[in-house]
């Protein structure tokens, strides 16, 4: 096989055997050559979900090896994880090795979205932990000749609580292999005596990364390995009509211009010569012009074919309610088209050997992965193996799936291990995007500026959270999901509150301009801006504060915790907005936003402070409050870096962010034509935690990015009696809202 | 034409293959003496991620062609600017605050940063901002990051 990953390559130095190997006689039905089942102490390891073996394997040097299908993508789980398992187990965490997405190795639990790494993966390695521990000391049990219940776990033994020497886990089973169903009702450790969760450990991937020793997907390399650049199209229906490959022919190193359908790339033995070689070759493509105007996006989002209604909530009779109101408030706010924005471009390795496909993938999803690079060659999914590698933060969806892509069909093709890694312009321009939204809403206030009614209309494309088709399976004619898979973007369309009538429908849409799908906070960051900026236009209307205005209609004692500590940490002065005091050049305000996430799940209240500079129509934010209930907290610290992340990164999504176009492609494919937020405008992120050890642990990687947009919005109408209803907010819109007024 | 080259890489003499003369220095230090300190971002020269020191300034090596340099110039990555035995204070102030989340930015804001120090020992928050103003970060992490400065600084 081929190099071990760094992971690997620490699970081989434990005290455990592990072999590799694969089959060239498996699946004899299909004739087909077949991964071998991987061999960890002697034995196959298994992957089931149901299984304690296929998460986690105590070696006889002591250490436990941590297998885990949720993947670190640059937001600390790893460490996090490692912390449940070791917790679980009593074990130090020096002891405990954490292995991340190998399709080979991992069970499968999903893809790392949704802020469910801790909520569902951890739980999951967590009951899997204590399963196994409830084991060791059931043997213990039995070899010492005691009840259980008169011995205790820690440090890798079991030992009696009355004193006395224990026995080593290695000793209980010898052979590592528990050979265990996980036990859903097991008991795991009493919050209470927690040592290791809720402790703001340090994270185990950080000196690594600060002295450059870290390896990144982007660092990986391969014995035999050749490096490949795509030529995307220059528009995105264009077609191949010829290729020149003598433009190429005077670059060293270039092994083979490879073109299938539409799918062109250069090979070379050094990185260089494939930049260089895609730079200058020649090719002639058709013209196209499928894409809609860009300053008419918003007419044609209106005008694209509704495939169906998903009514996400409906309480009481909105419309006739809407009808008997005192005082009907109408808006519509959209939310522009977004890039992930790695750092990193996207970058993937993958190697043909013997009819099998490996692939190294910075990939969110290494077990859906393998079975879209199965179906784009043709191979068994058996005969694919995808082994995450971590790589550049990537947010959602990005362009790692589709460099894998890339690189599969171009190992395939020249017969050695192919790296490609993509340009700036192939990840700005290629990557998929979030969609535009475009959101309606209506409100009726009763006498007392109550709301009354409440009745919304998002227009987002259709598809749920599936399988983002790969750009090289598409170009090349190869098989390719033909469905849209934008991420479960109707969430938190409905309210967090109680009013009388409410009725919330999700239009979804046939088509959207861009290949879509899911960056940070998908749809619960654009729904929830335009309810929490629409409630705050009912807030100003009725003349009332917005905490107030809230708390009056919020049932939820955790909800309204948050709010009041939001309000507190930032000084919130009870007031209607706006502000009233609109003297001098730069006004000043303050927004106050809300968010149940997935109306099931972490609480966030945040209030922004705007400046508002009327000259120019800059908007600076410079102090951001958090309060956030996540249930039970495993990192604080992890927590607090998630949060500030969160909010930096969607204060330059709401100010600065908008993917530009022409009639057939991307035209913002670098960071003067895409820029992001920068250290002078960062602002300062205040942040109360509100940790719950005893509740649930639930997710903290997306919520607080919900509650961004309105709370900027609120606050510019704070400070300028102006309301921003599109996002982002340049100065251009900024400048033209306020002389409109 | 295929030209050798003699280069002055953490402190040791290094000798390169280059095909082209106009190859930026980041892929003879990324591929063909295996480093990972530098990173590529942009190749643009437009966010940081590729920053090495040569001669004690921080400099995009993305748009460095290594012809260009200057017979002698002493070039220094993350690797040479401190290893795990020897912590650069800069490096060690990061990990202090826990200043990372991908990271793939942290290279360019470590050397950019410890260039700075050596000019400015001790520069406030806004000159700290200012400095960095050129270097990206995608995950929001600006805050550790210039806590971590100042640290290093002494000024926290």
């Amino acid at each position: 096989m081929n190099a071990p990953t760094l992971s690997r390559r620490s699970l081989l130095l434990q005290g455990g055997a592990l072999v590799v190997g694969f089959s060239l006689t498996g699946r004899d039905a299909l004739a087909q050559p077949v991964f071998a089942p991987v061999a960890t102490n002697g034995f196959s390891k298994p992957v089931a979900p149901d299984q304690v073996d296929s998460f986690l394997a105590l070696g006889a040097d002591g250490r436990a090896t941590i297998f885990s299908g949720k993947v670190d993508l640059g937001t600390g789980i790893k460490t996090a994880l490692a912390q449940m398992a070791a917790e679980e187990l009593d074990l130090p965490l020096e002891r405990v090795t954490v292995v991340q997405g190998d399709t080979a190795l991992t069970p499968d639990q999903g893809p790392t979205y949704g802020s469910l790494s801790i909520q569902k993966g951890g739980v999951e390695i967590r009951q899997a932990a204590a399963t196994a521990r409830t084991r060791l000391v059931r043997l213990a049990a039995e070899r010492l000749g005691l009840p259980a219940e008169a011995l205790v776990s820690e440090n890798g033994t079991v030992r009696p609580k009355a004193g006395g020497t224990g026995i080593t886990y290695a000793e209980l089973i010898k052979d590592g292999r528990l050979d265990l169903k996980i036990d859903p009702a097991v008991t795991t450790k009493d919050p209470a005596t927690f040592a290791l969760v809720g402790k703001s450990v340090a994270r185990i991937d950080i000196p690594e990364k600060i002295t450059g020793r870290f390896t990144y997907m982007q660092d990986y390399r391969v014995p035999g390995m050749v490096h490949a650049r795509v030529v995307r199209p220059p528009t995105i229906g264009a077609e191949l009509q010829s290729v020149d490959e003598t433009s190429v022919a005077g670059i060293p190193g270039v092994i083979r211009v490879v073109r299938q359908g539409n799918f062109l790339a250069v090979v070379a033995e050094k990185e260089w010569a494939a930049v260089k070689a895609a730079g200058q070759l020649k090719a002639t493509w058709s013209r196209w012009e499928g894409l809609p105007e860009q300053d008419k996006l918003w007419q044609h989002v209106r005008a694209t074919r509704v495939t169906k209604d998903d009514v996400t909530s409906s309480t009481g009779d909105a419309e006739s309610a809407l009808g008997q109101a005192a005082r009907v408030l109408e808006a519509s706010y959209d939310f522009a088209i977004h890039t992930h924005g790695s750092i990193g471009p996207s970058c993937a390795i993958a190697e043909f050997k013997d009819g099998l496909l490996t692939c190294w993938t910075a990939s969110q999803m290494t077990h859906a992965l393998r079975k879209q690079l199965a179906a784009m060659t043709g191979l068994a999914p058996e005969a694919v193996r995808c082994i995450y590698v971590e790589g550049s933060g990537c947010y959602g969806r990005n362009g790692h799936e589709d460099a894998a892509g890339d690189a599969a069909l171009l190992a395939r093709a020249v017969g050695r291990p192919v790296r490609v890694q993509w340009s700036r312009a192939d990840e700005h321009g290629w990557d998929p995007k979030g969609p535009p939204t475009l959101i309606d809403l209506k409100a009726g206030l009763d006498g007392q500026g109550n709301v009354a009614a409440w009745s919304s209309q998002f227009h987002v494309p259709e598809g749920a959270a599936g399988n983002v088709p790969l750009v090289a399976a598409d170009l090349a004619g190869l098989p390719h999901e033909t469905t849209m898979s934008p991420g479960n973007i109707i969430q938190n369309s409905a309210l967090p509150y109680a009013f009388p009538n409410v009725r919330t429908i999700c239009h979804r849409l046939a088509t959207t301009p861009f290949r879509p799908s899911w960056i940070r906070t998908p749809g619960r960051m654009q729904n929830t801006y335009a309810n929490e900026a629409f409630l705050d236009e009912c807030a100003a209307a009725a003349g009332t504060d917005p905490l107030d205005y809230r708390l009056r209609a919020l049932k939820d004692p955790r909800g309204i915790e948050v709010l009041k500590r939001a309000a507190e940490i930032a000084g919130w002065q009870s007031r209607p907005s706006p502000a009233k005091e609109a003297s001098g050049d730069v006004l000043r305000g303050r927004g106050l936003s809300y968010v149940k996430y997935e109306l099931n799940r972490t609480y966030v209240a945040g209030v922004a402070e705007v400046e508002v500079d009327r000259r120019t129509g800059r908007v600076r934010v410079p102090r951001f409050f958090v309060a956030q209930d996540c249930g039970q907290i495993i990192n604080p610290d992890g927590v607090r870096n998630q949060v500030d992340g969160n909010v930096i990164q969607t204060v330059s999504r709401v100010l600065m962010e908008e993917v530009t176009f022409d009639r057939g492609a991307v035209t913002s494919l670098d960071w003067t034509s895409y820029p992001i937020l920068t250290f002078p405008d960062v602002p300062e992120v205040v942040i109360d935690l509100i940790d719950r050890p005893t509740e649930k642990p639930w997710g903290a990687g997306e919520p607080s990015a919900a509650i961004v947009p309105a709370a900027i919005s609120n606050a510019i109408f704070d400070a300028t009696g102006v309301r921003l209803r599109s996002v982002p907010f340049t100065p251009a819109k900024v400048k033209a809202a306020l002389q409109a007024t | 034409m295929a030209q050798q080259m003699s280069l002055d890489v953490n402190g040791h003499a290094a000798r390169v293959t280059v095909d082209d003369p106009e190859t930026p220095l980041l892929y003879v230090l990324r591929d063909d003496l295996g480093l990972h300190g530098p990173r590529f971002g942009c190749g643009l020269g437009q966010c940081g991620s590729c920053t090495v020191h040569i001669d004690g300034q921080a400099v995009r090596s993305c748009i460095t062609p290594v012809s260009g340099l200057k017979p002698g110039a002493k070039i220094v990555t993350l690797e040479g600017l401190g290893g795990p035995d020897k912590l650069h204070p800069v490096q060690a102030a990061f990990i202090e605050e826990q200043a990372a989340q991908c990271g793939y930015c942290i290279n360019g804001m470590i050397m950019q940063s410890a260039a700075l120090l050596n000019q400015t020992p001790k520069p406030d928050e806004a000159a700290i901002r200012q400095a960095l103003a050129q270097n990206l970060c995608r995950c929001g992490t600006h805050l550790r990051i210039v806590r971590a400065v100042q640290r290093a600084a002494g000024t926290l």
